[in-house]
């Protein structure tokens, strides 16, 4: 009898953990975790385990002022790759990022992943953003 | 007492066994015993192969050979400027070895590109001063694509067995070689932990003796 009071306990405040965590959060957490796995995958080879990038070789992933105004673009930068030049945290890289063959679901989870790590707050960006990034990108 | 006896000698043999082995690293690739005839005596010594000499030139367009690196340790490795897989997380480790020795002129790390065609010697500049290294401690080089790929045979027949697929050309190896351009060990440049463990190498085989054979 007393164990089943204590079974009956812990489920109502395992039920009551899990109401707390708003839609919003959850569906975050899931983008989150399943961008780091993708993360480690395709970009921590050069962008490295804590976002520090490459020397003057590979822009670190850091600067979020940088990501913040370039929200839109970081979409096509991941679906068509890059080539030129560009300024993160003042200083200029220049070079070429190759188009990954990520699908939408998955850029978005690994940019929510990057702009919430490496000191980034930019909070979920979901697949709906990401397809209308992608029809904005040249 | 006896008990108390063999104990003893065990661990004397087990303890001596672990230092033999600490300050030694082993000589890797083929070896063939030669015999000689010395003041009259025969005499068998072991032979163990070396890489043998090779030119390049290296990002200041400085001819390398096998000369410029007589009597220093080095250590090698495959790569290409443009290579976006593996080649920054070796460079990225490999900068550790790099900090660890600039400072030591009887230390080299040698970088082949793999691909010479793009990977001309004001390329290799470039991506030098963007790794941000100078000096002579790390030399990236280039020569003809026959070249680079016979050297790659030659520092990785003794690893074959980890290699099987001969795939030599890019699988992010460092290779160790010793003063008497002697193969000393291998290690992944991809994985820190093993990079850490080459510098350790580096600094027994700088304390080694010149001239000392392993058993």
């Amino acid at each position: 009898m007393r164990s089943l009071i204590t079974i009956i306990i812990g489920l109502i405040l395992i039920a009551l953990t899990f109401s707390c965590q708003s839609d919003e959060q959850i569906e975050f957490n899931r983008y989150y975790s399943a961008g780091t796995a993708i993360y480690q995958a395709h970009c921590e080879n050069c962008h490295g385990e804590k976002g520090e990038g490459l020397q003057s070789l590979i822009p670190p992933l850091t600067d979020s002022t940088y990501l913040k105004n370039n929200r839109t673009l970081l979409t096509c930068y991941l679906k068509n790759g890059i080539k030129g030049s560009l300024t993160v945290h003042g200083r200029g890289f220049e070079g070429e990022m190759p188009a990954s063959d990520l699908s939408p679901i998955e850029i978005a989870k690994v940019l929510t992943y990057v702009t919430n790590s490496f000191g980034n707050k930019m909070g979920l960006i979901n697949l709906q953003e990401v397809q209308n990034s992608i029809e904005k990108c040249k | 007492m006896k008990n108390l006896i063999g104990a003893l000698i065990i661990i004397v043999l087990y303890s001596s066994c672990k230092s033999k082995d600490q300050a030694k690293l082993p000589i890797l690739g083929e070896r063939e015993p030669v015999t000689k005839t010395i003041d009259g005596k025969t005499v068998t010594d072991t032979v163990y192969s070396t890489i043998p000499d090779f030119k390049f030139v290296n990002q200041y367009a400085d001819t390398i050979t096998g000369k410029s690196l007589n009597g220093k340790i080095y250590v090698a490795d495959f790569f290409f400027t443009t290579c976006p897989s593996i080649c920054p997380i070796m460079h990225r480790n490999m900068l550790n070895v790099y900090k660890e020795f600039k400072n030591d002129d009887n230390f080299r790390i040698i970088s082949h590109s793999i691909d010479p065609k793009y990977d001309t010697v004001p390329v290799l500049k470039k991506y030098a001063d963007k790794l941000g290294i100078s000096g002579n401690t790390w030399w990236l080089l280039n020569g003809t694509k026959d070249q680079t790929y016979q050297i790659a045979k030659n520092y990785l027949v003794s690893v074959q067995e980890k290699n099987p697929q001969g795939e030599y050309i890019h699988d992010g190896y460092f290779i160790l070689v010793d003063k008497q351009k002697h193969l000393r060990g291998t290690y992944d440049g991809t994985d820190p932990e093993q990079v850490t463990k080459l510098i350790a190498d580096i600094k027994i085989l700088k304390a080694e003796p010149v001239m000392t054979v392993a058993k």
